[in-house]
């Protein structure tokens, strides 16, 4: 499903070049649900971000169900991204601006879903979190478990194949994030592959697949 | 999609009220100056009371003699035996009319002196401009045969002269110069602006002092010709031109050799900006890049300083820029978005304008700092106002786009 080959990532500043990764090779089969695992700045969300279109390698190649991405432009990059990934983050990225529902319609914008059928699918993603009673409600009237499932019916109301989570349960109580882990199983038993990113060994335990990168490098 | 950009549009301006208020202040200010100022412009040179025919006159203001050097020039006004042989004639126009610009006058009501203005027209002015009679009727051709002592006066005159009167003054006596005249019309006024047309009294070109007799070309007269409709402003204006070949030259004036004349019938805009600028094209030139300069600074300077202000908001916004393109929004629609957010609030500030543009006007028209100004926010008026925010907003919006959809996703996400 996704295939990473020869990934190297470089960041540059005018008198500085961080090695952020190098040489990952990669292949994440459908259906897995693999966790990410390493010490703060060994280059774990960096690899989540390549793999999710939105940075682009230094070097190397990305594929996506066969495709090579890495001439896509990024009207195509977008439409990838909509249709295919949905993201869970740590600090939940929710626009605090909009109400929950509005929210969870964000992905369905871009797919010029018309309005009635757009909400219909939020509610329904919504209540598969069980957050079907908050639709009104805006982020800064949740809590941080609630914030953390709005986002997670974001990244599903598309319906998209792969699920990437950057240490979804990072700022969350444990009670929470076995919560939370436990929708991300549930997503994972119904089809979706799923790549999340963890300091939490527990987590990471209950996924199929565990990836160790230290210093950029993978080493597991 | 539209909901959601102006529900965001909505939230962020409510998130800080004072930056809101900074912005919307300037917008505001500089649409309703803009709205004013097009207003104001409009009541110039638009088709108001009561050169309401205005899209379908030409305006003959002076005459231009030169000698056989170009060197001297002398112009001015024409004699009402001219514009007789060689406007009144026209084949193509349905009506001219023959009258003076306004004279000064005194009256006296008692031992108070009135100052007033007066002009003298002949009965087709009554049909070219279209007065509101409030009492009696325009003095006609007969009137005018008869060198009748008659006036048509203004209800502002009436007033000032006959005091605040609901009765009909109708058939009484007014003094003006020594002189004495039966008031056989009172009409709504013109307003100052509209020289042509405005007068306080008006007289039948026949009543004394009106040397409506003068030989020669020169004198105190203009004229308005009126085409059957708007079409045929080319053809009168041609035969007009033909009619001033005519005139034979060289000729002598006043004891002023010319050798050269030149008399324009134009549509009033152009009349009255090749009147104030002479003609000249190197000063209409610069004349209208003025203007124009004017115009960019009042919507360009807000314009800059709003698109500043836009860029700091948008780069505030960078995390939800990067949450949108995560969840597959192309550069090209966000960037719609922000420049529809920013045309909304610029119609908020325009909005706001147009309410400041009603108090501002109505001020005006109230002050009596222009007699009879009848300023109005007319469908013209608003659609240029409509533009003015349409670019405004592009104008202000386009830039911080372009800023922010050079953002990196992830690192748009890290803010």
């Amino acid at each position: 499903m996704i295939n990473l080959t020869n990934i190297e990532k470089v960041y540059r500043t005018s008198s500085i070049e961080t090695l952020a990764l190098n040489n990952i090779n990669l292949n994440i089969r459908k259906g897995e649900f693999v966790s990410i695992m390493g010490p703060s700045g060994c280059g774990k969300s960096t690899l989540l971000n390549i793999m999710g279109l939105l940075d682009e390698p230094s070097k190397g190649t990305v594929e996506l169900d066969g495709q090579r991405v890495s001439t896509y432009r990024d009207k195509e990059l977008a439409r990838l991204r909509n249709e295919k990934i949905g993201f869970i983050f740590q600090s939940f990225h929710l626009i605090n601006d909009l109400s929950v529902v509005d929210n969870v319609e964000i992905p369905l914008l871009y797919r010029s879903t018309n309005g009635k059928p757009r909400q219909t699918y939020a509610k329904e993603a919504l209540e598969k979190v069980g957050l079907s009673n908050r639709i009104k409600h805006f982020p800064k009237q949740l809590s941080g478990g609630q914030k953390q499932r709005v986002a997670i019916a974001r990244a599903i109301v598309g319906q998209p194949e792969i699920i990437l989570a950057d240490e979804p349960t990072g700022n969350l109580d444990s009670a929470m994030g076995n919560e939370i882990m436990n929708i991300l199983q549930t997503l994972n038993n119904e089809g979706a592959t799923i790549i999340m990113v963890t300091h939490d060994e527990n987590m990471a335990k209950r996924t199929h697949r565990l990836i160790r990168l230290f210093d950029g490098t993978q080493v597991q | 999609m539209l909901t959601n950009y102006i529900k965001i549009a909505w939230k962020v301006l409510l998130r800080h009220p004072f930056y809101t208020f900074i912005t919307l202040f300037g917008i505001s200010l500089t649409l309703t100056v803009l709205m004013v100022l097009t207003s104001f412009l409009d009541h110039l040179f638009g088709s108001h009371y009561p050169e309401t025919k205005r899209d379908r006159s030409l305006y003959i203001m002076q005459m231009r003699t030169q000698d056989s050097t170009r060197t001297g020039s002398s112009s001015g006004p024409m004699s009402f035996k001219f514009l007789t042989e060689y406007a009144k004639s026209l084949k193509t126009a349905e009506r001219v009319t023959i009258c003076t610009f306004v004279n000064s006058s005194n009256a006296y009501v008692g031992s108070q002196k009135i100052k007033l203005n007066t002009k003298y027209t002949d009965a087709d002015f009554w049909e070219v401009a279209e007065f509101e009679f409030l009492e009696g009727k325009p003095y006609n051709e007969q009137n005018i045969a008869n060198s009748d002592q008659v006036v048509v006066i203004t209800d502002d005159f009436k007033k000032h002269y006959f005091g605040k009167t609901e009765a009909s003054v109708i058939g009484k006596d007014v003094e003006i110069e020594n002189l004495h005249y039966r008031v056989i019309g009172v009409v709504k006024g013109s307003p100052v602006t509209r020289p042509f047309t405005y007068a306080d009294v008006y007289y039948p070109y026949t009543t004394p002092k009106s040397n409506y007799q003068r030989t020669g070309m020169r004198g105190g007269y203009v004229a308005i010709l009126l085409a059957k409709k708007k079409s045929d402003l080319k053809a009168v204006q041609d035969e007009f031109q033909n009619n001033i070949r005519r005139i034979p030259l060289p000729g002598v004036e006043d004891g002023y050799k010319f050798a050269y004349v030149e008399v324009k019938s134009e549509p009033y805009v152009e009349n009255f900006t090749g009147t104030l600028l002479n003609g000249n094209k190197g000063i209409k030139t610069i004349f209208f890049g003025v203007i124009a300069f004017i115009l960019f600074m009042l919507m360009g300077l807000p314009a800059i300083n709003l698109v500043n202000v836009n860029v700091s908001r948008i780069m505030e916004r960078a995390s939800e820029i990067g949450i949108r393109k995560a969840f597959g929004a192309p550069v090209r629609t966000l960037m719609w978005q922000f420049i529809i957010e920013n045309i909304f609030i610029t119609f908020i500030g325009g909005g706001i304008a147009l309410i400041l543009t009603l108090v501002i006007i109505q001020l005006i028209n109230s002050s009596g700092m222009i007699a009879y100004a009848d300023l109005t926010i007319n469908v013209n008026v608003f659609l240029v106002s409509l533009l003015v925010c349409l670019v405004f907003g592009l104008l202000s919006g386009v830039l911080p786009a372009l800023r922010m959809s050079k953002l990196k996703i992830a690192e748009a996400l890290k803010s």
